[in-house]
Parts: C-alpha cells; structure tokens; sequence
C-alpha cells in the first residue's frame, strides 16, 4: 500500500520540478528564435507603411497596423531584436563590473574593499527607476545610453552577491591549504576561490534578464530609451498608448514583454525550487 | 539591539551625503545639454541670451563648485529651481508626495492582503490545483509591465465597460477637501464629505490593484515557503492531535508564525512600489513624485530630477531602516552583524 502510493508521488514532483522550468525554456527559446529569425518570419518591413493607418487585427494584418500604418506583428517580432540582446548586454556587463568588484571587496577588503561596499550601499539605496532614469535622462535617449543606466543600477547586486561568495569560500580548508603551499594572492583567488563562487551569481544573473527586459521597456515607454521608429516594445506600447482607443497597437508589444520576462521568470522559479528544496 | 539602531541611525546622515552626491555626479556628467530646456531654439545662436542664461541658473561655474552651492543649498532645504515649472524644486516635491504615497499604501494594502490570502491558500493546498494556480498568478504579477496593464484596465474598466472611473485621483470638477494630510481619502473623510471620500476610493482601485500584483506575487511565494515550513513542525502535530480544526490550525497556530518574515518582505516591496508608482502615476495622470520625475526626465530639467531622485532615495532608506529595525525588534535572536 505505502509503496503504491510513493511511487507516483515521486514521479509528480519531478514533474513539477520541471515544468516551469520546461515552460520557461519553450517561451524563451521562441523570443531567440524570433531574434534571430524575424526578418524570415514576417511577411512586411517593420520601419514601413505597409497597409491603412490604425486598421484592427485582420488575416493580412494579425495584429494590425499603428498609426503609420506599420504591421504591428511584424513591428513585434522584430522588438526582440533590440531587447533581448540588450538585455543580455546589460547583464553581462553588470556582472563583469559587479563580480570583479565585489570579489576585489571581499578578498582584498581594506579601504578600497570598503569604498567598493560603501558605494554599492548608496547605489542600492536607490529605487532603481528613479535612479536609471535620472541616468538616462541626462546621458540623452537612445538605447545604448539607456543601457549604460541600466548597468550603472544593476552592477551593485552582484556585487555584493559575489562579496558574500568570497567571504565563505575564503575561510575554507582548501584555501588554507592553498596559502600554506606557497600560493600567492592573486592565484589563490582565481584558481581556489573563484571558480566556487560562481553559481549564485550566474542564476541570479539568469533570474535578472526578465528584469531587465521589463527596465528596458520602461525606459523606452517613458521617452528615454528607444528612439522613433525603432520597434522597440516599451515605445510600441507609448505609441499605443497615445492611440488608446485603438487597443491593437498596444497589444502585441504588450503580450511580448509579459511573455518573455514570464519565461525567465519561470526559468527563475524553476531553479529557486531546485536550489531551495524548502519551498518545494 | 540598541547598539544595532544606534550605528544604523548613526550611519543615515552619511548614507544620506552618499545618495546626493551620487544623485549629483550622475546627473552631472551629461550629454543632454541643460539648457535646450531653458533657452528657446531661436535664441540658441545668441551668445547673450545663452550667457544670461548660464550665469542666471549657475552653469557657468564648475562642477566642483556647484557641488558645494548645491550642498550648501540643501542644507537649508533648497533643492534649487525647476527650469519648467520656474517654482522651487523642493516645494514641487512637497507638494506631489502625498499622491505618491497615498497611492504606494493603497497598493500596499492591497497587495498583503492578496499576497497572504493567495500564500496561505497554496500551503494549505499544497500541490494540489489551487497552489499551481497560486504560482501562475504570482509570477503573472511579476511579469506583466504595469504600464501595459494599466492602459488595458482603464480600456476595458473605464472605455468598454464604464464601471470605474478614468484617470486621475478625483473627479476633475470635484471640490478638493481643504489639505490636511494630502491623502484625499483622508482629507475627505476629515471634512465629512462622504461622495468624494467614495469617489477617490473608486479612483484608487485601478492603480492599487496594477501597483500591488505584483507586490502580491512576491508576498504570496514568502508566505507559502514559510507556511509549508512552520506546518511541518511539531506544534502543528500537537494543535491537530488535540482536536484543532484545519481552520484553525492554518490561521491561529501556522499563520501567526510566519508574520515576521511577512512584514519585512512588505517593508522591502516598498522599492518595488516606488519604482512601479513613476510609471502607474504616468499612466494614470497621478499628480504625484513619478509623474513629476517623468515629467522632469523629459523636459531635462535637471534640477528637478536630482531633487525627485535624492528624495526617492531618502524615503527608500528611512522605509528600509525601519524594516530592518522592526525585524529586529520582533526578533530578539537574530544578530544582526
């Protein structure tokens, strides 16, 4: 009896260790085949006027066309070309300047370990929209200087995260052992202490793209990001929102960001289930 | 403990300085020249008007020095001029940031009371439909752009359907309730003025609700993780074997456990709230501090942005202290280094 009934439970909850995780790869995978493929997968230029201006959805035009008469499926197809590199973009920079930061912070320490933390606190003490903004507003739009506020909030998390990292791994035996034969300073961080940090920072990082996608668009919808006539989601959705009775314009831009941050987040909860057992 | 309070409040004022000058340097190495926002396009060429207008708002001098006048300046609680609407910055802020909070505590209270509805409900059916459904909705709230959504409620709500109000915090040919604490709720409710207490309510549900999802989402994973967590413990076992309802159990025994971990997660939400608000205020037309720093970002009136962002920052840090510090107080083991 006891034995019939484990079994199946097991097998469920492997199931659903899985499957966000699963169904976050799906959305994902999709949005980088749309990266890389749009150009293939629609039928109309995304910069052109293509059909009347502000027509609803219809078998020519799935999502519609905006108000200048652009195809709206086409134009957001082609927005994950601006987004998700540049969120990856961001990401790897932020950890780049982040990582390096905080494990010269955590294993050097000192002053200049100190100084690194202290201006991780005031960045942290930012809310981060205000912060990209003010950032943003004054580097002028486009999205390359959208992108440079983007990491100038984003770095500290990392930081901070890799900091925590090196002070753990710093006190372990192995490191000691390292020290006593004779290793320098510089080895013993990068080949003993290093590569056993880099985890956390890499799942958070993964869990952060979503995020920063969702930043981007934001930037982008308030004027500071994108510039006219790139399909950028958040500016796609601002054009809707200046043509508010016609729902469409804002539609599919909109269903595209909650679809891909959706994915990471998935992605995220997927791996959180699997690295903390407790909250399975 | 209190040597814990002590050296944090100790370490505000420096925190403080951090965040201005931080606010200052970023916004002071710029490419968007200041004043496209002051001088108008034609007197651009006339090195006369462009001259006046640099000694008039201090662009002249250098970086350095208007740093220090800056200092100085908001020691005595000047944050300068806003080049759009030519009145003082901090005055601009004053009086936008009771929307803003208004606002961030309706979400707020929305979003606890969803968030640990939908926690609890997910550990008391753990694995079954209902928890599944639980995390579909939270992550949803994590994922969705609120500006995206708040254009689509106030289509459907307002446009297609015309059972809430549009934008905006009132009715726009409402009377305001004389100004006591800025809160139009409150106000209105001081001044017994009932309809309008009722209309700004109507008016709040739409952007609370946008606001507080996705608060909600993360509040409802804390509060399932911790639920599942205290369930598991002995006590629980003891409550049933002495004959508790399930009821009871979740709510008197398991619930009350998890209430500390609860309320500092909303006491941290309060960045996540904040940084939605500029955009929920934006799309709502929310006369509050994020419309402003919208406003100010695109009209690069810098004055204005540094102020709304050093103002942002300082309300974010005295929220954060007294999280920490009210986690503390609940929770004399934890030692905090």
């Amino acid at each position: 009896m006891t034995i019939s009934l484990t079994a199946p439970r097991k097998v469920r909850r492997l199931q659903w260790l899985s499957l966000p995780l699963a169904i976050g790869a799906v959305i994902v995978i999709f949005w980088l085949l749309a990266t890389f493929a749009a150009p293939w997968l629609t039928v109309y230029d995304p910069l052109e006027m293509v059909g009347r201006r502000l027509q609803a959805p219809s078998w020519d035009h799935w999502l519609g066309t905006d108000a200048l008469g652009r195809d709206v499926f086409s134009r957001t197809l082609h927005g994950a070309r601006h987004s998700l590199p540049i969120a990856v973009g961001v990401v790897a920079v932020a950890v780049a300047i982040g990582a390096s930061l905080g494990a010269v912070s955590g294993f050097f320490g000192g002053f200049v370990g100190a100084a690194i933390m202290r201006l991780v606190d005031v960045t942290l003490s930012f809310p981060p929209m205000l912060l990209a903004m003010a950032v943003a507003a004054s580097l002028g739009p486009g999205l390359g200087n959208a992108a440079i506020a983007m990491v100038i909030v984003w770095w500290p998390v990392y930081a901070r995260l890799m900091r925590a990292q090196v002070l753990e791994v710093r006190e372990r035996e192995h490191v000691e052992a390292a020290v006593a034969s004779g290793a320098g300073r510089v080895r013993v961080l990068t080949k003993h202490i290093l590569p056993l940090c880099w985890t956390p920072t890499l799942i958070a990082a993964t869990m952060d793209l979503g995020q920063v996608i969702l930043l981007a668009a934001s930037l982008s919808f308030i004027g500071l990001g994108a510039t006219p006539p790139t399909p950028e989601w958040g500016s796609m959705i601002s054009d809707g929102a200046s043509q508010f009775y016609s729902w469409w314009v804002a539609l599919g831009p909109g269903l595209a960001i909650l679809t891909i941050v959706l994915g990471f987040n998935f992605i995220g909860d997927g791996l959180h289930d699997y690295f903390d057992p407790r909250s399975k | 403990m209190t040597r814990y309070i002590l050296r944090r409040l100790f370490a505000m004022p420096f925190l403080v300085l951090g965040i201005v000058t931080l606010a200052f340097l970023l916004t002071s190495v710029t490419k968007g020249d200041p004043l496209t926002a002051i001088v108008s396009d034609r007197q651009m060429n006339n090195p006369e008007v462009v001259a006046a207008a640099k000694a008039r708002w201090g662009l002249d001098r250098s970086l350095p020095e208007r740093y220090v006048i800056y200092v100085g300046n908001l020691l005595q609680g000047d944050m300068g001029t806003s080049f759009i609407t030519r009145r003082p910055v901090a005055q601009d802020v004053l009086y936008r940031l009771p929307a803003t909070m208004e606002l961030v505590m309706a979400a707020m209270i929305v979003g606890s009371v969803m968030g640990i509805s939908l926690g609890v409900l997910a550990a008391a059916f753990h694995n079954t439909v209902i928890d599944h459904a639980a995390r579909v909705f939270a992550l949803f709230g994590s994922s969705i752009p609120v500006f995206w959504l708040g254009l689509a409620l106030l289509y459907v709500f307002s446009v297609q359907w015309g059972i809430l109000p549009g934008p905006g915090r009132v009715d726009p040919r409402a009377a305001l309730p004389p100004a006591v604490t800025g809160f139009i709720t409150i106000d209105s409710l001081i001044a017994g003025n009932i309809p309008l207490l009722l209309d700004a309510l109507r008016h709040l549900i739409l952007p609370a609700f946008v606001l507080g999802w996705a608060v909600a989402g993360t509040i409802s994973r804390l509060v399932r993780a911790n639920m599942l967590e205290v369930l598991g413990r002995e006590f629980i076992l003891t409550a049933r074997a002495k004959g508790a309802g399930e009821f009871r159990v979740i709510v008197r025994h398991a619930l009350r456990n998890t209430m500390v971990p609860t309320l500092t997660v909303i006491g941290y939400s309060f960045a996540y709230l904040l940084t939605g608000a500029v955009l929920t205020e934006t799309i709502f037309s929310w006369p509050g501090m994020g419309s402003y720093a919208v406003e100010a970002a695109r009209g690069l009136d810098f004055p204005a942005i540094i102020g709304v962002t050093i103002v942002g920052g300082v309300v974010f840090l005295i929220t954060n202290l007294m999280t920490d510090v009210a986690y503390v107080i609940a929770n004399p083991r934890v030692r905090l280094g």
